[in-house]
């Protein structure tokens, strides 16, 4: 597909409920391609972009699993195989004492899931991203809420578009340059 | 407070302050939490406050300077009492980033909104104690440089650690808790680095903050994954908090020596460390709100309710001494009837009963709604506690150590210049670090205050 001359259009808003019901009647009209901008996280808003899947609980689950394996296999290797030494007469498998090794990795393998699997699925680092270029969306860290339909979306027209999202009554309407 | 009229209405009896000032906005919150980074006026205070830190920070490296020059040594460390300051700093230390860790993430988890504008200096005070608390282990070693022989990797001399130590629990709990204290920290910071890279007039502060937030733009999207993210390690960091102070009990509970061989050790060092966190946090967050005029953020209900969580993990604690001296008594045991004689009675007694005083006595003023309401009384309490968790691990290293089963074997502890100079030396790193956050970070998280001004209510069904 060619890449479209802009990356999209977007709208801005004062007020969350505003940006709430503008997301609802953005989907209602059928554009896929959107996303929202928010200076802090709106549970609402998710559901009314409509995205419920969210891979991440597997993957820290995955992470805990790799950290608990690693920890444990590595104190058995240890004891057992590659350094056995005689503690009192105990067995080389003296499981009870590798318990808490094996929780504390448990919880880094899970942890470190957690954070840089967040980070990989939202495709972080990115320190360049087009919505940058709208000048005024240096808001959406502070107090503004911002809709953005992307010129990917199969309706996008340049013209229809902008007159749609001039329709929610936004503070104003701005094209997001590449 | 006695009236005569008779139905008197207790004052104020659900919510006795806001804990967010009126009339904040999305604007006002931001700018005003972002003005302390980003006005570019440092206030003399903070120079004045960081050149004490720093002088400090240059007397624990003149300090440490001389240990790898001399060796543990020119501490007052011996035969018996081997371990001395470094196990007393690493426990008191590292129990005081507990309460960052119990702010963020089991207050998130409980829902408890009046964390949200002190759990960010909470946790860097975490990372910061654990920092100060890992320095002493090490430097214990004898040669520090060496440290890294804790760690299993595969080295030429063929030996690997024993994992049945508790020592080497310590080794994978301390590491363990700093890095995900700090990946926590960290991912709660990346969206006010993404405000302070937008805010920022300077353009090394617009790249700095930039690097750092890592491109974050605050899509719908992304606070998806990044609540999911953050709850789930507030999830993980709960266990790991109670387990890490569990850990650090057994280096004591796994040994045979009077007064520490107890089973109620994990319980108590955990409510002690709580108890000790908050203290700390209270001590940080009290001028700090006065110097930086943010009593619309941390207000006297935070307080209120930090002084709350203290009485109740100093009750714990209380409990814990009550139940030590009772079962030494109700063991049978003439070592461990001989060890709480010794502690009520003996050459430390005097500092047993300062840790009485400090932890059981004085705490308890907390009971009274004018002490809770008072902030200097709050400060002075606080002062009070972080002293008694000190003496309190002196109380259980040093008498434990001192005398235990021989008399042949037993001796005296004092510390000397160099573990005096080392302690305040932390401190001095301690602030040191603080004073660097509280310059160039957002102390109270921006994005989360924003959740709580009156314009962020969501309508439902709009």
């Amino acid at each position: 597909m060619p890449r479209p001359p802009i990356y999209g259009l977007m709208a801005e808003f004062t007020e969350p409920n505003e940006l709430i019901a503008a997301v609802r009647r953005t989907r209602e009209a059928g554009f896929q391609h959107i996303d929202a901008y928010t200076p802090y996280p709106i549970e609402a808003l998710s559901e009314a972009l409509g995205f419920h899947r969210n891979r991440l609980p597997l993957l820290v689950l995955i992470g805990g699993i790799i950290g608990l394996l690693s920890g444990y296999g590595l104190q058995y290797w240890v004891a057992v195989i590659a350094y056995p030494i005689n503690v009192g007469g105990r067995p080389f498998h003296s499981w009870p004492a590798f318990l808490p090794i094996t929780f504390e990795t448990t919880v880094l393998g899970a942890a470190l899931f957690a954070v840089l699997g967040m980070l990989a699925l939202n495709g972080l680092p990115m320190p360049y991203h087009p919505v940058f270029n709208v000048p005024r969306f240096a808001l959406a860290s502070r107090n503004r809420f911002f809709l953005c339909i992307e010129a990917t979306d199969p309706q996008f027209d340049r013209e229809n578009t902008r007159r749609f999202l001039e329709r929610l009554v936004p503070r104003e309407v701005s094209e997001v340059e590449h | 407070m006695a009236d005569s009229t008779l139905p008197t209405p207790h004052p104020a009896p659900v919510e006795p302050a806001p804990i967010i000032g009126p009339g904040h906005t999305f604007a006002s919150v931001t700018d005003k939490i972002g003005a302390v980074v980003l006005s570019g006026r440092t206030p003399r205070w903070w120079f004045v406050g960081f050149g004490i830190a720093f002088s400090l920070l240059m007397l624990f490296l003149y300090s440490v300077s001389y240990l790898v020059l001399k060796g543990i040594g020119i501490w007052g460390v011996n035969v018996p009492v081997a371990w001395g300051f470094a196990i007393i700093n690493f426990v008191w230390w590292i129990g005081i980033g507990h309460a960052g860790t119990l702010i963020s993430a089991i207050l998130l988890l409980l829902r408890q909104e009046w964390r949200t504008s002190i759990n960010r200096f909470a946790e860097a005070m975490t990372l910061f104690a654990v920092a100060c608390a890992g320095m002493f282990p090490l430097l214990h070693l004898g040669r520090p440089w060496l440290f890294y022989w804790l760690l299993p990797y595969p080295n030429t001399m063929g030996v690997w650690p024993q994992f049945r130590s508790p020592l080497m629990w310590d080794v994978f709990a301390v590491s363990t808790y700093a890095t995900v204290s700090f990946m926590f920290w960290f991912v709660g910071l990346i969206p006010d680095l993404a405000t302070l890279r937008d805010r920022s007039p300077s353009r090394v502060g617009r790249f700095t903050y930039g690097m750092l937030a890592m491109g974050w733009r605050g899509s719908a999207r992304h606070w998806h994954r990044y609540e999911t993210a953050y709850l789930l390690l507030a999830g993980l960091s709960t266990p790991l908090v109670v387990s890490v102070h569990t850990i650090v009990s057994f280096d004591f509970a796994i040994g045979v020596i009077p007064g520490w061989h107890a089973t109620i050790f994990p319980p108590y060092f955990v409510a002690g460390a709580i108890y000790a966190g908050f203290a700390m946090v209270m001590t940080l967050a009290i001028p700090l709100r006065k110097a930086y005029g943010l009593e619309d953020f941390i207000t006297m209900r935070h307080l209120n309710y930090m002084a709350r969580v203290m009485l109740a993990t100093g009750l714990v604690v209380a409990y814990g001494y009550m139940m030590e001296a009772f079962m030494a008594w109700y063991s049978g045991n003439p070592y461990e009837q001989y060890m709480i004689l010794n502690r009520l009675t003996g050459p430390y007694a005097p500092l047993y009963w300062a840790l009485m005083m400090c932890n059981v006595v004085v705490p308890q003023a907390i009971w009274f709604e004018r002490v809770r309401g008072s902030v200097p009384a709050l400060f002075i309490i606080a002062m009070f506690v972080n002293v008694g968790m000190w003496l309190e691990r002196f109380i259980i290293v040093v008498t434990s150590l001192h005398r235990d089963f021989l008399p042949s074997s037993w001796g005296m502890y004092y510390p000397t210049f160099w573990d005096w100079s080392t302690f305040i030396g932390t401190i001095g790193l301690f602030l040191t670090l603080l004073f660097l956050f509280i310059r160039f970070l957002p102390m109270i998280s921006i994005f989360e205050m924003r959740t709580l001004v009156p314009e962020a209510e969501v309508k439902e069904e709009a």
